[in-house]
């Protein structure tokens, strides 16, 4: 399991609007780059984050080489209600990891 | 893009003269600059926004004009939207100039969002030129574009 | 102490004598071999100028260039330049080092340390600002989870014997290296890690530079953030003080550079693009961009000393520790920043 910091407000007022920001441990090998024998490391991303509130999805990234290493995220959502916000990062190798974060909304 | 080549080749010959941080120089982004682009920037912006116009405004681009390092630069967009159901941004993608894919991000978001801005870290190969572009909700498309110089850490590895 | 003075070649900068590959020659031969600090005049450094044409970093960032004819006599900048191309220019140096280089720099007094945080660009600065912007946090994350697991089931976790590192680790980063008394030698954090491993926890020592003892490094670090490096007023670590200030004075590799050479009489100028720190190992481990992951001090130590085309020290080597030693003690009272972010 790949290390995440999320940072997620634990309350918010009903119409907030909340930032989230997304931190996840992975090296975005570009496929790009020669490796210390001079061949080219084979591609190795991350290629789609989304986020979802209580199962719909409310925001999505499609990820690319140009991302740096250990991606950085940062979006907003507007809060409605209580609820659970799960985060999914899935890419090359079979990558498919969900960590969540409740958020309660007053 | 047709014109990376030569420049990079320019760069290289100024870093073998001994130019720029002359202590050892990992070439690595410079490397990664020479490899030959899977796509055209125009054909990755028409892949996304197909034929439909686009027109200069509403986005806005922040990153450091003076990059420390192009493995990890902040960069912020956003899109003057009112994000309700009848007016709100769809989409927002990047694009660079000269890495070796001209796809930096593409985000899908809609009323929910409350707000169209988004911050990422992103890899640059070389000082180039970057461009962001919004498609709204009533299938319009906005742009912005941005320059970095992208300059080298000094005492690198290997 | 062995001397890294890798000269294959050419003599690098006037009146240096020619020496043989790892052999002390010239001036370094004469210096007495006790560990003490000595500073004499060095060889002086050939000062050149940069042509224009060579510096497109320096006129791409709009910053100042060299003018021959400056009043003042200060170079603006430093950028080492290879004169590769213009052999037998400067009487056939492979190296051509543009430095103004006193004979003997002064230490830099306490009031005027500064982390090398305060010269990074303003993204940087908030990236590391930031714990849920900085990606060193993953590391420290690793690393009490690591805290707090046994190796194995029959052995304490770290947290075992020690607690929480909230309150039994906090200010330890600021004191190493730490004289040990059982093997007699300075040992810096990673090898106390390693240490406790093998004598409590029964386990091998962890990879150095591997996640695992980076994470744990960076975990106990961690607990000092804020915290004035604090070096320990024990007499037993005056030797490797003395041999890691030697270090830093002295010219290794074939550029004949030094460490103070950049950090104590060029620091706030230019390398190329870079601002040069002071060099105070305040953040470590830190992210470092260039590596895109965490790295300990004795990495960085190891890319200096490729930049200077010095033998790099192995990792783990009682130089790089003594070398530590000294840095933290040149460093007080700065504040721990770990896990620092760096360019």
């Amino acid at each position: 399991m790949a290390r995440t910091l999320i940072s997620v407000p634990k309350t918010a007022k009903a119409g907030d609007i909340v930032t989230i920001k997304v931190l996840i441990s992975h090296p975005m090998e570009t496929g790009f780059r020669p490796g210390h024998d001079g061949r080219i490391l084979p591609r190795d991303i991350i290629t789609e984050f989304t986020c979802r509130f209580d199962g719909e999805e409310v925001f999505r990234a499609e990820l690319f080489p140009a991302t740096s290493a250990n991606p950085y995220l940062t979006f907003t959502t507007r809060a409605t209600k209580s609820g659970t916000l799960s985060f999914t990062w899935r890419g090359d190798n079979g990558f498919d990891q969900t960590e969540t974060a409740a958020i309660q909304v007053t | 893009m047709s014109q990376a080549r030569p420049k990079t080749q320019s760069r290289r010959a100024l870093l073998a003269s001994g130019t720029g941080a002359a202590l050892a120089i990992a070439l690595r982004p410079v490397r990664a600059a020479a490899a030959t682009r899977t796509e055209s920037t125009t054909d990755a912006i028409r892949r996304f926004a197909g034929e439909a116009p686009i027109a200069p405004g509403r986005v806005t681009l922040d990153l450091p004009p003076l990059v420390e390092n192009g493995n990890a630069v902040t960069i912020t967009v956003s899109v003057e939207s009112p994000m309700n159901e009848a007016d709100h941004v769809r989409r927002i993608a990047l694009f660079n100039e000269k890495n070796p894919q001209p796809n930096v991000i593409t985000v899908h978001l809609g009323p929910r969002a409350g707000r169209a801005a988004i911050t990422t870290r992103i890899r640059l190969a070389d000082t180039q030129r970057i461009t962001a572009i919004a498609e709204t909700s009533d299938g319009r498309y906005w742009s912005a574009s941005a320059d970095a110089i992208v300059t080298l850490a000094a005492c690198l590895e290997g | 102490m062995r001397l890294r003075l890798m000269r294959r070649g050419p003599p690098l900068l006037e009146g240096e004598g020619q020496g043989e590959v790892c052999a002390p020659s010239g001036e370094d031969a004469k210096r007495p071999n006790d560990g003490a600090v000595h500073r004499e005049p060095l060889p002086r450094p050939v000062i050149g100028w940069i042509p224009d044409r060579l510096s497109p970093t320096l006129q791409a960032s709009g910053k100042g260039r060299r003018r021959p004819g400056d009043p003042s006599g200060e170079v603006p900048h430093l950028t080492p330049t290879l004169y590769v191309q213009e052999r037998g220019h400067a009487r056939g140096l492979l190296a051509s080092v543009a430095f103004a280089v006193s004979a003997v720099a002064a230490e830099i007094p306490p009031g005027e340390r500064r982390s090398g945080f305060d010269a990074m660009a303003p993204e940087t600065r908030a990236m590391q600002e930031d714990d849920t912007s900085n990606p060193g946090m993953l590391w420290v994350q690793d690393g009490a989870e690591l805290w707090a697991r046994a190796p194995s089931a029959d052995k304490p976790a770290c947290a075992g014997c020690h607690g929480a590192a909230e309150a039994g680790m906090r200010g330890v980063a600021a004191r190493y290296p730490a004289f040990d008394a059982r093997s007699a030698r300075p040992m810096d954090l990673q090898g106390r890690i390693n240490t406790c491993r093998r004598e409590h926890q029964g386990a091998e020592p962890l990879a150095l530079e591997g996640r695992d003892l980076l994470s744990l490094a960076a975990y106990v670090a961690n607990q000092s953030r804020g915290l004035a490096v604090a070096p320990p007023a024990d007499p037993r670590l005056d030797p490797a003080r003395a041999q890691g200030r030697a270090l830093f004075t002295a010219r290794m590799g074939q550029l004949g550079l030094s460490c103070a050479a950049c950090h104590d009489d060029n620091h706030g100028r230019r390398l190329g693009s870079a601002t040069i720190p002071q060099g105070h190992p305040t953040g470590y481990p830190l992210y470092r961009l260039e590596w895109q992951g965490l790295g300990s001090l004795g990495r960085r130590l190891r890319n200096c000393m490729t930049g200077m085309r010095a033998e790099p020290f192995a990792a783990g080597d009682p130089e790089a520790i003594a070398l530590e030693a000294y840095l933290m003690q040149r460093a007080a009272p700065l504040l721990i920043e770990t896990p620092a972010v760096r360019p």
